[in-house]
C-alpha cells in the first residue's frame, strides 16, 4: 500500500516533469524535422523564456498569465532572429557545420545571459499558486495544475495550427521535402522562421512554468533540460509531434521513478541510458519508420 | 549437372522486394570468366539494384548469389570486394577532398600485410609497401591518363576523368569481376570512344570480367559479348548485340517508354 | 636512408629542441609558476586534440564526449598511484588501457549511428561516465579524489605529448590512416573498395580515447585533487573547440588550436564569461567564414618554404 501510494505520487510529480519536456521536445522535434538540425540552443531559448517571465512578474509587475504570454511572444521572436542571423546563411552547408553553429549560439546564450543578469539563481515570486490539495491521499500542489492546464492548452493549440491552418500544411510539406515544397510555391524561408517561432514560445512557456514549479531559474538552467528534452524527441521518433509529447512523458515518469526509488544522483544519467538504448535498438523512435540511405 | 566451365559469378532465383514492391524478381544469370557482359534496360529497371545486390550493400529477399561457385550472400560489401569485385558507382562516388593519388592508394587496402605496430613505429614492412603501393598507383593512373591530375584534389577533375578514376580506383582492388555503373554517363562521344578502347584494353592486360550497365548503345553494342535485357526487374531478353538488336521484346520496351539513343 | 625516415628525424630533432629551450627556461627561472602550468596544459590539450581530431577529423565521425574518456584515465592513473604505489608510467598506461577499452566497448555499437546522432550518444555517454565515477565512493564521489601525488612535470607532457604527435601522423599516413579518411570522404565508397568500416571507426575511437587517457592521467598528477567536475561536456566541447579551430584533419591544427584556446583561457580566467562568449562567436564566425578551420586538411610540413627547408635537409627532391 505505501509502495503504491509512492509509486502514484511520482507518477503525478513525473508526469508534470514530462509535460515541460514534452514542450520543449515540440520546438525540437519541428525544428529537426524542418531543417534536419539539433538546435543544441533549444534549452537556452527555454532559459530566455524563463528570464523573461521572472522579469515579466517582478520588474513590470504582472500577474503570471500575461507575464507567460509576454515570454511566449518575445522569446518566439528570439528564436526567429537567432535562424535568420545563425542559421539561414548554412542553409546548404554540411550539417556538422550547423551542429557546430548550434553549439556556439548555445554558448552565446549562456554566457551572455550570465553576464547581464549574472550567474546567481534567482527566485521567482510567489505567484499564488503556492497552494495543494489532496486527491485519495495524493498530493497535488497548484502548479502541476497550471502545468497539465497549460500544456494541454497549448498542445491543442499546435495541433489545431498544424492540422487546420495553411502555415500548418506549408509546415508540413516543407519537413516533407523542403525543396519539392518550395517548388510547389511554398516560402521555405517564412515556414522555418515561424516553426522556430512556434517552437521558442513552447520553450518559452516551458520556462516560466518551470520557474513556477521549481522557483529558482539560473543562466545554465538550460543545458539539461535541453539535452532531455531532445532524449525525448528521439524516444519518440524525432520529426514527428505525437511522439515528442509521449517521448517527453515517459522519460519525465522514468526520470521520477530513478529519482524516487534509485538514487537522485542517477536521474540524468537514466535519460542519457535511455538515448542509447533508443539509438541502438530503434534510432527512429516508438512512432518512426526506418529508412535507408539510397546507394 | 556435369558442367566444366563453372561461371565465375552465377545468380540462382535472385529476387529483391522493397516495402512490398519487387524490384528484382527471378533473376537468373551467370558470368563466365573473361567476358564482357551488358545489363540495359530503361530507367527504374532495376540495373542498379542488381549491382548493390551483387555487392552486398542490399541483401536478397529470396535466392543465391555464387562467385565461383561459393554462395557471397549476407557478406558485408567490403569483404566481397575482398573476394574479388570491385564497382564504380552511377552517381560518382570519390573521395572527393583527397589527391586524385590518394583516391586509388585507399583501394589497395586490402592488399596490405603491414600491421599497426608496423605503421606506427615505420618498420618491417611499412615501407616497402607504401612504396609498392604509390608506384602501383601512378601506373594505373597512367594507363587511365590521369598521371598529370595525381597530385589534384578529385572534385577539381572534369566529369570525365572523375569516371575514368573512379574505374581506375576500382581496378586498385584488384577485382576478378569489374561492376561499371554507366561509366560514360556525361561523356562526350570523343571520350565514350576512348573509354570503349580503355575498358578493352584493361580486361585484356589485367584479365578482367566485366559486368556493364549503360545507356549508350554505342558503347554497350560496341564492346559488349553478351547483353541481358532487364524490364521492372525481369530479365526479358538475352543474347548476342545482334540479337538483342533484332529482339522485338526489348525494342518494345525501350520505345514503349523511352526512345533508343 | 630513406628520405621520409630522415623527415621523422628531423622532425625529432626539432622537437627536442623545443623541448630543451623551453626546459632552459623553466630551469633557470625565467618562466613563472602560472605559465609553467599552462605550458603543461598546452601539452596535454594537444593531446587531447590530437586524439580527438583522428576520430572527428581524420574518420569523421562527430564524437563530443572526449572529456569522459580523459576521466577514465585520470581516476584509473590516480589509483595506481596513490593507492598502488605504481610509478606515473605506469599509471599513464593503465589509463590509456582502461579508456581504450572502455572507448572500445562504447565504439562497438554507438559508432553504427551517424552524425548528429553519433555526437549526441558520445554526449550521453561522457555524461554516464561522470555519472558513474560520482557514485563510486572508492574514489571520492562528487567530492573528488584528494592527495594525488604531484608527478606531472614539463618533460612528462611534452614527450607524451611527442609520441601522441608521432603516433598520430604515422597513423594517418598509412594504409589504415587512409582507410580511416575514406570512412571520412564517403562511407559507402569506402566499404566498396574493402575498407572494414566498423573496424576502422571502432580503431580510431579507441585509439582516440587511450591517448585521451593518457592525458587524463597526466592532468590528474598535475593537481592535487581531481573531482568528476572537471570532465563535464563543458570541457568535451572545449576540446572540440580546439580541433573545430584548429582544422578537422589537421595535426598542426590541432596542436595551433589547442595553443590559442589555453592561451584565451588562460588570458581571460578571471573573466569566464567574456571568455565564453568569445568562444561561442569564434565557433560561429569560423562555421560561416572558414568551416575547414585555421589548417582545414593542411599540414605546417605542406606550406612551400617549409617544403622546401624539410626537402632539402632531407636530401628529396621535390616533386
Amino acid at each position: 500500500m505505501d509502495f503504491f501510494h509512492q509509486l502514484i505520487q511520482q507518477l503525478i510529480n513525473g508526469v508534470s516533469l514530462g509535460s515541460i519536456y514534452a514542450l520543449i521536445a515540440l520546438g525540437y522535434t519541428m525544428i529537426y524535422g524542418i531543417i534536419k538540425l539539433i538546435n543544441f540552443a533549444h534549452g537556452d531559448i527555454y532559459m530566455v523564456g524563463a528570464y523573461l517571465g521572472f522579469f515579466g512578474v517582478t520588474v513590470a509587475g504582472l500577474s503570471i498569465f500575461p507575464a507567460l504570454l509576454i515570454s511566449m511572444f518575445v522569446t518566439g521572436c528570439l528564436g526567429m532572429v537567432v535562424e535568420k542571423l545563425a542559421y539561414k546563411p548554412l542553409r546548404h552547408a554540411p550539417r556538422i557545420s550547423l551542429l557546430i553553429t548550434a553549439i556556439g549560439v548555445s554558448f552565446f546564450l549562456e554566457y551572455a545571459g550570465m553576464y547581464f543578469v549574472t550567474a546567481t539563481p534567482r527566485t521567482f515570486p510567489d505567484t499564488g499558486l503556492n497552494f495543494a490539495f489532496s486527491v485519495a491521499g495524493f498530493i497535488i500542489n497548484g502548479q502541476q495544475v497550471m502545468i497539465f492546464a497549460i500544456t494541454i492548452i497549448l498542445m491543442a493549440l499546435l495541433t489545431y495550427i498544424v492540422q487546420k491552418t495553411k502555415l500548418g500544411k506549408a509546415m508540413r510539406a516543407a519537413s516533407f521535402d523542403t525543396e519539392t515544397a518550395q517548388l510547389m510555391g511554398i516560402d521555405s524561408d517564412r515556414v522555418i522562421s515561424m516553426t522556430f517561432f512556434i517552437g521558442s514560445s513552447l520553450a518559452a512557456a516551458a520556462g516560466v512554468l518551470v520557474g513556477v514549479y521549481y522557483n529558482t531559474i539560473d543562466p545554465l538552467m538550460g543545458i539539461m533540460p535541453g539535452l532531455k528534452a531532445f532524449v525525448a524527441a528521439v524516444l519518440g521518433g524525432i520529426g514527428i509531434l505525437p511522439g515528442a509529447v509521449v517521448g517527453g512523458i515517459i522519460l519525465g515518469v522514468i526520470e521520477a521513478l530513478v529519482a524516487g526509488f534509485l538514487s537522485s544522483t542517477f536521474r540524468d544519467a537514466a535519460a542519457f541510458a535511455i538515448l542509447i538504448l533508443v539509438l541502438l535498438v530503434k534510432p527512429s523512435g516508438l512512432f518512426g519508420k526506418n529508412t535507408n540511405e539510397k546507394v | 549437372m556435369a558442367e566444366n566451365k563453372k561461371p565465375l559469378l552465377k545468380t540462382e532465383d535472385v529476387s529483391e522486394v522493397f516495402g512490398g514492391l519487387k524490384a528484382v524478381s527471378d533473376f537468373n544469370f551467370y558470368i563466365n570468366r573473361g567476358e564482357l557482359i551488358g545489363l540495359i534496360g530503361p530507367n527504374g529497371a532495376g540495373k542498379t539494384t542488381i549491382f548493390n545486390l551483387i555487392t552486398g550493400v542490399y541483401i536478397p529477399t529470396t535466392g543465391e548469389i555464387l562467385l565461383d561457385g561459393e554462395s557471397i550472400v549476407g557478406l558485408k560489401p567490403y569483404e566481397i570486394t575482398q573476394r574479388g569485385i570491385a564497382r564504380t558507382f552511377q552517381n560518382i562516388r570519390l573521395f572527393s577532398e583527397l589527391s586524385v593519388l590518394d583516391n586509388v592508394k585507399i583501394a589497395y587496402h586490402c592488399h596490405v600485410k603491414y600491421g599497426l605496430l608496423e605503421t606506427v613505429f615505420r618498420m618491417g614492412r611499412y615501407f616497402g609497401e607504401e612504396d609498392d603501393i604509390t608506384e602501383q598507383s601512378l601506373k594505373l593512373l597512367k594507363i587511365f591518363k590521369l598521371s598529370q591530375h595525381a597530385h589534384e584534389v578529385a572534385k577539381n577533375l572534369p566529369y570525365g576523368a572523375q569516371r575514368r578514376l573512379e574505374i581506375a580506383r576500382a581496378l586498385a582492388a584488384q577485382p576478378k569481376l569489374l561492376l561499371l555503373d554507366e561509366p560514360a554517363a556525361g561523356m562526350n562521344p570523343q571520350e565514350t570512344h576512348e573509354l570503349m578502347e580503355m575498358i578493352r584494353w584493361i580486361r585484356k592486360q589485367f584479365g578482367l570480367t566485366v559486368l556493364l550497365i549503360e545507356h549508350d548503345m554505342s558503347l554497350v553494342m560496341g564492346i559488349c559479348e553478351r547483353i541481358y535485357v532487364l524490364e521492372y526487374g525481369v530479365i526479358i531478353a538475352e543474347g548476342t548485340p545482334a540479337e538483342i538488336q533484332n529482339n522485338p521484346e526489348v525494342i518494345r520496351a525501350y520505345l514503349g517508354t523511352e526512345a533508343v539513343n | 636512408m630513406n628520405s621520409v625516415r630522415k623527415r621523422d628525424l628531423i622532425m625529432l630533432i626539432f622537437g627536442l629542441l623545443v623541448f630543451g629551450a623551453i626546459q632552459g627556461m623553466i630551469s633557470g627561472g625565467m618562466i613563472g609558476s602560472f605559465w609553467q602550468l599552462n605550458i603543461i596544459l598546452i601539452c596535454i590539450n594537444v593531446i587531447m586534440a590530437a586524439s580527438l581530431n583522428l576520430i572527428n577529423g581524420y574518420t569523421g565521425q562527430f564524437s563530443i564526449g572526449h572529456a569522459g574518456f580523459m576521466a577514465v584515465g585520470a581516476y584509473v592513473g590516480v589509483v595506481a598511484t596513490t593507492n598502488f604505489h605504481l610509478p606515473l608510467i605506469a599509471a599513464l598506461a593503465l589509463g590509456a588501457i582502461g579508456a581504450g577499452i572502455l572507448g572500445f566497448l562504447i565504439g562497438l555499437p554507438t559508432l553504427r549511428l551517424r552524425g548528429d546522432y553519433l555526437a549526441i550518444a558520445t554526449l550521453g555517454l561522457g555524461e554516464i561516465i561522470r555519472i558513474v565515477i560520482m557514485n563510486i565512493e572508492y574514489v571520492g564521489g562528487a567530492a573528488g579524489f584528494k592527495g594525488i601525488p604531484h608527478l606531472t612535470n614539463f618533460a612528462w607532457a611534452y614527450f607524451a605529448m611527442l609520441v601522441t604527435l608521432f603516433f598520430v601522423k604515422n597513423f594517418v599516413n598509412s594504409s589504415h590512416g587512409r582507410a580511416c579518411i575514406a570512412i571520412r570522404e564517403n562511407e559507402i565508397a569506402a566499404e566498396a573498395m574493402g575498407v572494414n568500416t566498423t573496424r576502422y571507426k571502432v580503431m580510431a575511437f579507441t585509439i582516440g580515447a587511450a591517448f585521451a587517457g593518457i592525458a587524463g592521467g597526466l592532468f590528474a598528477h598535475q593537481f592535487y585533487l581531481i573531482n568528476p567536475s572537471s570532465f563535464t561536456f563543458l570541457a568535451s566541447f572545449n576540446y572540440l573547440i580546439m580541433v573545430v579551430l584548429g582544422g578537422m584533419g589537421s595535426i598542426t591544427g590541432s596542436i595551433a588550436g589547442a595553443f590559442v584556446v589555453t592561451f584565451i583561457s588562460a588570458a581571460l580566467a578571471s573573466f569566464p564569461e567574456f571568455r565564453m562568449i568569445i568562444y561561442a562567436l569564434a565557433l560561429i564566425l569560423l562555421m560561416f567564414y572558414r568551416p575547414q578551420g585555421l589548417f582545414g586538411y593542411m599540414e605546417i610540413t605542406n606550406f612551400a618554404p617549409i617544403k622546401k627547408l624539410l626537402d632539402k635537409l632531407s636530401g628529396t627532391k621535390g616533386d
